[in-house]
């Protein structure tokens, strides 16, 4: 059992797979992580996948900010994903709100909706920027999941 | 049997946008499709009371950031008429060779992404790749590889060196090599046109009932292009609108792929023929009184209508974009397609949600 635990934790890291949301992004940001994906960037080397469904996603980007209408829809993309996850959020409109934090119809930051855990800035940021994000969510992964299993673990012996 | 509901969005694989249509299918063929928007409306144009009409330049870039260049551009058209500012010959240019920068970058992402709508993956890959020399080009030159914020009120802001140019032209020699080709899978695959021909077929009437227009509607055998009224720097160049007649989703793949080749033409012909001069006139004073400017955007025709007093914010900025004057053509492609090929036909007039919702 220990054993296909540890298996299980290894291959999370060494293959996470992202789930994308735009919430009210320019596509400004969306392009730059598509270009991720392709043969000049080609995070799939990594094991990244960009999979379509949130529940074999663990990692969630986001772009852009949080209005009333999809505010719920993001929360349900959220609570669909297994834990460990992580959400990284990409772009000033994903980390503040932007140039349209003053637009009538934005509520802010992602964070208004859904822990974040890494901002990458900039409008958009490069393809590096964003690979750099992940990265660090990877870090980030390999400790919930740690904790994860240290609960599981207290769980077991009680 | 009765028919079936399907939600189709707001979340879906192969859009990257958040669009949801409500699919009534009877046996796997739709029968109707209703859109749901709003996702991500975020009061854009309102931004106008806030910002000053020069800042909003790089607001409006904000509408859509896959052809940002092109509604500054338009925005900047628009003070300009009102506030009769002459613009450089040379900025004209300048500003048609960034647009046809981003109309290649545009419409090679959308090829790229029609190719994974059918599930041809590696097609995907190649498309993207040779776009990536493109997104150099606009590195390069402007500094930053989506939003390149080039225009100014005035004209615009960054100049192209000769070594530039002689560089701009040897890339484009190179990805048009490799681009052409890519035509040949794109136009002659076995695979690719048993996907795409005979898919959501909007005939000639039909399109111009509805309003159809850009590449949607040159497929289906509209010859309208904007850029033949001759704003901006086109006046000074030469090009024929790119006109398909099938008014399927093959047609209007196959208007993209030569309208890039176009313009590899119209930035060859642009370098060409850049004066020397300023590219930029002071700007003084704010804008007084109404307009309209249209332009081309990848996606078809852009509008943009401004209502000033005198002031420094501006009275009304109002946007209509390509995808909203493309949504009724698509509803009337839908019913009587596969729901497995839903997603093609959906991807094939191009959808930009958040230029329709801003
Ligand atoms: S951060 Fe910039 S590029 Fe990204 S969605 Fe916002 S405005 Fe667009």
């Amino acid at each position: 059992m220990q054993a296909i635990k540890n298996l299980i934790k290894k291959s999370r890291i060494k293959s996470p797979w992202l789930l994308h949301y735009d919430c009210s992004s320019c596509n400004g940001c969306d392009i730059e992580i598509l270009a991720c994906l392709t043969p000049l960037y080609d995070v799939e080397r990594f094991g990244i996948i960009n999979a379509g469904n949130p529940k074999h996603a663990d990692i969630l980007l986001v772009t852009g900010g949080v209005n009333n209408r999809n505010k719920h829809v993001l929360q349900n993309i959220y609570a669909q994903m297994p834990d460990p996850k992580v959400v990284v959020c990409v772009g000033a409109c994903g980390n503040t709100g932007g140039i349209f934090r003053d637009a009538y119809n934005i509520l802010g930051g992602v964070d208004k909706a859904i822990p974040v855990d890494v901002y990458v800035p900039g409008c958009p940021p490069k393809p590096e920027a964003i690979i750099d994000g992940v990265v660090k969510a990877l870090g980030i992964l390999a400790e919930k999941s740690e904790n994860l299993k240290n609960c599981v673990e207290q769980e077991d012996d009680r | 049997m009765a028919p079936t509901v399907i939600p189709f969005g707001p979340q879906h694989p192969v859009l990257p946008e958040p669009i949801h249509l409500t699919l009534t299918t009877k046996d796997e063929i739709v029968t109707e499709a209703v859109p749901q928007l709003g996702y991500i409306h975020r009061g854009l144009e309102k931004l106008a009371d806030i910002k000053d009409f020069h800042q909003l330049v790089q607001v409006v870039e904000r509408v859509c950031g896959i052809c940002s260049c092109i509604h500054a551009a338009t925005y900047a058209q628009a003070i300009e008429a009102l506030m009769n500012i002459e613009v450089p010959p040379r900025a004209h240019l300048l500003r048609v060779i960034w647009s046809e920068l981003h109309r290649v970058h545009s419409h090679l992402l959308w090829l790229g992404l029609f190719a994974d709508g059918f599930g041809f993956e590696s097609l995907f890959m190649q498309t993207w790749r040779i776009r990536e020399k493109i997104m150099d080009v606009m590195e390069a030159t402007a500094g930053n590889r989506v939003i390149i914020s080039v225009n100014v009120i005035g004209g615009v802001r960054r100049d192209l060196s000769p070594e530039q140019c002689q560089w701009i032209l040897s890339v484009l020699d190179d990805a048009e090599k490799e681009y052409k080709e890519l035509g040949k899978v794109f136009l002659d695959d076995y695979s690719v046109q048993k996907r795409t021909r005979g898919q959501g077929v909007l005939t000639r009437e039909k399109a111009y009932e509805l309003g159809a227009c850009g590449p949607t509607g040159r497929g289906s055998g509209i010859a309208q292009d904007v850029r033949q009224t001759g704003y901006s720097g086109y006046a000074m160049l030469d090009f024929e609108p790119v006109v398909e007649n099938d008014g399927d989703s093959y047609a209007r793949c196959k208007v993209r792929y030569r309208e890039v080749l176009q313009s590899f033409d119209l930035i060859r012909q642009a370098i060409n023929k850049l004066p020397e001069g300023e590219i930029n006139v002071k700007v003084k004073g704010n804008p007084e009184g109404e307009v309209i400017t249209r332009s081309e955007q990848p996606r078809g025709e852009l509008l943009y209508y401004v209502r000033a007093s005198g002031k420094k914010h501006l009275d009304r900025l109002r946007i209509r974009t390509p995808t909203f004057a493309n949504i009724p053509p698509l509803l009337a492609m839908l019913p009587g397609t596969e729901l497995a090929n839903v997603p093609v036909v959906v991807l094939s007039i191009d959808p930009c949600i958040s230029c329709t919702e801003r």
